[in-house]
């Protein structure tokens, strides 16, 4: 098996399991609680926000833990929006953003918000001075993506955070959920109020994640009750999926540290190799781009029967976030990339894992020279 | 960033003979506990300085560490080299195009190493030049510059750096002696606890448990804080009281408004038990001078009549918001503030003497029999020995 859809969501390392089976087990109590078991479980929980905050160089009061990506973008985005709304009115953020940001803006567009989505040039990079013109008194929010999940496109986040800086009134989100342990971004640096993780994109578990909130930036939470994490997220804490949460970001910071070289080498093999191949476009930029996605469309065919094909010989990729997958339309973020048309329907994604061979390259090289001559063939008939 | 040594600095004002050379060592010795989990990296005593050499550890978490030892006025990032002036200027060259952002500079060399033929001024003019010549878009600037390139030509070689990092000043813990500090939990005593270390004195810590009334929480909050302190101090030794049968015997016995007075002059009689054993010469505590019904003048008055040693309170002309500005800074605020019942506030009685006398305090302890109690608890404590680096709880760290 050749799995290629790491960005759609990766394997648990083992050892996160057995973390999340001995703390269901052994910690069973709530955090909450006031007898032993609860004391317990309360001290594990700080130990473990402790190592997250060691890992991310940050304070360990400045995260709150959820459910994944889309409960923390959508934490950020309104949580900010609903605090700030006597402030202004006015969000920032980008046509490729992931479905969790675009549909949120979306939602606060009919409930009074005004949003302006940035387009993207041909690299799939957002402008600096976009951003500029497009602040104004009103705006209260920017969120904007660190790596792109289709194209692996890095956008400029850091130097946007740094004009930032200059701007108060603004807050600043990140959606790193397709960065973490993959490409560095230190968020104390960098002008950063808000970020979004997701465990099971980097070997935890689903249903884990965080948002960090740096110290001193107000949000509105999105759930009431008891006033767990800061009355912030209320809900018993998920202790079992945070401790597991925790350990996946230590190995995963390990592990994709060693692998950074390789990863680098794969990718750099692949895209050489699909360029020389007749009819495929390469959309991921060359140079700042995430070390494990390749995005390339392929001219003549269509990407679900690729996929089909693909999947037929145990190789496992996918055209846009997995999110989307399911509506047969051409992908949003190659569309604001590069306009409506084939390039933008014809998008598929391989994205590697720290555990990726060179041998898993070659075989996929070896299934597409296979498969696509014979879908454009079934294609170019019917036509 | 490219570097292999940082350069340690302290205030040698205060330092004259003898007390050098303790000074030093002692300052050296926590550097180098404090530089346990970088093997590799090591402090060295030169003259008037100490030099830590990295090697392949990580600088900037090195320098982190090192913003945390008290004694140290400032550090510099540096980059060696040999005697030779064109090594010098080369080395200086690259230290300055690793502060990209700088427009103005200018060269501040001391010649330490008297063998060494080029005189200070000299030496400005040679390597500024060669650094003038070789980049574009900077100019010197004598006044203010945006960079000062630091040339020390020592025996051992030539240590090249930009800037000074300031460092927490004050005192090599353990070159003051050791004090014994009263540590509740609250926002105030770690505060004091940090301010004791920062004079360079070692600390132990005594808190005061009183199960099942107070939670194992509390306990566990108390810990966490001496470990934070662990972490401008090396190591706290932490002394937990078992104080219920005290306190109850106090409840029981007392009249309600002088319970409270009663109460804190057991703790100092314990306090300074278990200093006396522990040889510390000092108690250490939050109190600062205030209306709260044990830190008024009258109250202090009452209850340091049962000590026969210094009680030193590091806070007493400070407003609270400073001292919390303080525990912001350090890192204590978000562990004290956490809300568990300490031994204070489960007795509170309904109504305390603000301004309790001497007198009237002797008069209701005549009616009580404590030594043995007091005795029993000073035998009784739980001892922990808290290390900054033993962060995680043994049976959590396989998980984690």
């Amino acid at each position: 098996m050749i799995y290629l859809d790491n960005s759609a969501t990766t394997v648990a390392f083992s050892e996160v399991l057995e973390t999340y089976q001995k703390t269901a087990l052994r910690y069973f109590g709530n955090p909450s609680s006031l007898h032993g078991y609860g004391s317990e479980a309360e001290h594990l929980l700080r130990q473990a926000r402790q190592s997250i905050a060691g890992i991310l160089d940050i304070k360990a009061n400045e995260l709150i833990f959820t459910s994944g990506g889309t409960e923390g973008n959508n934490l950020a985005i309104k949580g900010v929006a609903y605090a700030r709304r006597r402030r202004g009115n006015h969000i920032i953020t980008t046509a490729v953003e992931h479905p969790s940001v675009l549909n949120t803006c979306r939602y606060l567009e009919k409930n009074g918000f005004e949003v302006t989505y940035l387009p993207v040039d041909n690299d799939g990079f957002v402008s600096l001075q976009d951003v500029k013109d497009a602040s104004r008194e009103e705006t209260i929010l920017v969120s904007i993506m660190h790596v792109n999940h289709e194209t692996g496109a890095i956008q400029p986040v850091e130097k946007i955070g740094e004009w930032l800086k200059t701007r108060e009134k603004i807050r600043f989100h990140v959606d790193h959920v397709q960065g973490a342990a993959k490409v560095p971004l230190h968020l104390h640096n960098s002008g950063i109020d808000l970020c979004t993780l997701s465990g099971h994109k980097f070997h935890g578990l689903k249903g884990t994640g965080m948002l960090y909130i740096r110290e001193g930036v107000q949000i509105e939470p999105l759930l009431h009750g008891g006033g767990q994490e800061q009355n912030l997220r209320s809900g018993t804490e998920n202790l079992p999926g945070i401790v597991a949460f925790a350990k996946a970001l230590r190995l995963a910071y390990e592990r994709y540290s060693e692998a950074k070289q390789a990863l680098q080498t794969h990718k750099h093999e692949l895209m050489q190799a699909l360029r020389k191949r007749e009819g495929m476009l390469i959309n991921t930029p060359e140079e700042g781009s995430a070390p494990h996605i390749i995005n390339v469309s392929i001219s003549g065919t269509r990407p679900e029967i690729v996929i089909q094909a693909l999947s037929k010989k145990d190789i496992h990729v996918s055209s846009k976030s997995a999110c989307s997958a399911r509506l047969q339309t051409a992908s949003e973020v190659l569309d604001a990339q590069f306009g409506p048309g084939e390039r933008a329907e014809t998008g598929l994604r391989f994205s590697l894992g720290y555990n990726t061979t060179e041998v898993d390259i070659q075989q996929l090289l070896e299934a597409l020279d296979e498969v696509v001559p014979e879908i454009r063939r079934v294609k170019e008939v019917k036509a | 960033m490219n570097v292999d040594h940082i350069l340690v600095r302290y205030s040698e004002i205060a330092l004259k003979g003898k007390n050098r050379a303790t000074f030093e060592r002692t300052l050296k010795g926590n550097i180098n506990r404090a530089l346990a989990p970088f093997p590799q990296a090591r402090a060295k005593r030169t003259t008037g300085r100490l030099i830590v050499d990295i090697h392949n550890e990580d600088a900037e978490a090195i320098m982190k560490k090192l913003r945390h030892i008290f004694g140290i006025v400032s550090l510099s990032y540096a980059l060696k080299t040999s005697h030779e002036l064109i090594d010098i200027q080369a080395t200086a060259l690259e230290v300055m195009n690793q502060n990209q952002s700088a427009k103005t500079f200018k060269v501040n060399a001391r010649r330490s190493y008297k063998s060494f033929p080029i005189r200070s001024q000299q030496l400005n003019h040679d390597v500024g030049g060669y650094v003038l010549k070789n980049s574009e878009g900077i100019t010197v600037d004598v006044h203010n510059p945006d960079v000062e390139l630091l040339v020390e030509v020592r025996e051992q070689g030539t240590y090249i750096s930009a800037g000074k990092i300031s460092g927490p000043g004050g005192l090599p813990v353990g070159s003051s002696g050791k004090v014994m500090l009263m540590l509740s939990g609250g926002i105030d005593s770690p505060v004091s606890g940090y301010l004791a270390l920062k004079r360079g004195t070692q600390i132990e810590a005594i808190h005061f448990h009183s199960p099942p009334f107070t939670n194992e929480r509390a306990k566990q909050k108390v810990i966490d804080l001496s470990r934070v302190l662990a972490d401008y101090g090396g190591s706290v030794r932490l002394h937990v009281i078992p104080f219920t049968d005290l306190q109850q015997y106090i409840h029981e016995e007392v009249a309600m408004n002088y319970e409270m007075t009663i109460m804190r002059r057991v703790m100092m009689r314990i306090s300074e038990q278990v200093a006396r054993e522990q040889e510390a010469l000092a108690i250490v505590n939050g109190e600062s001078l205030g209306q709260v019904s044990s830190q008024t003048l009258e109250s202090m008055h009452t209850i340091e009549e049962v000590a026969n040693t210094p009680v030193l309170r590091p806070l007493i002309t400070m407003d609270k918001v400073e001292v919390t500005d303080i525990a912001k800074q350090i890192g204590t605020y978000e562990t004290s503030i956490l809300p568990y019942e300490d031994c204070c506030t489960i007795f509170l009685p309904a109504e305390s003497k603000t301004k309790p006398k001497r007198e009237k305090a002797r008069f209701y302890e005549s009616f009580l029999d404590m030594d043995e109690k007091i005795n029993t608890a000073v035998s009784n404590r739980e001892t922990f020995v808290i290390d900054a680096e033993n962060r995680s709880n043994e049976a959590f760290a396989e998980l984690l």
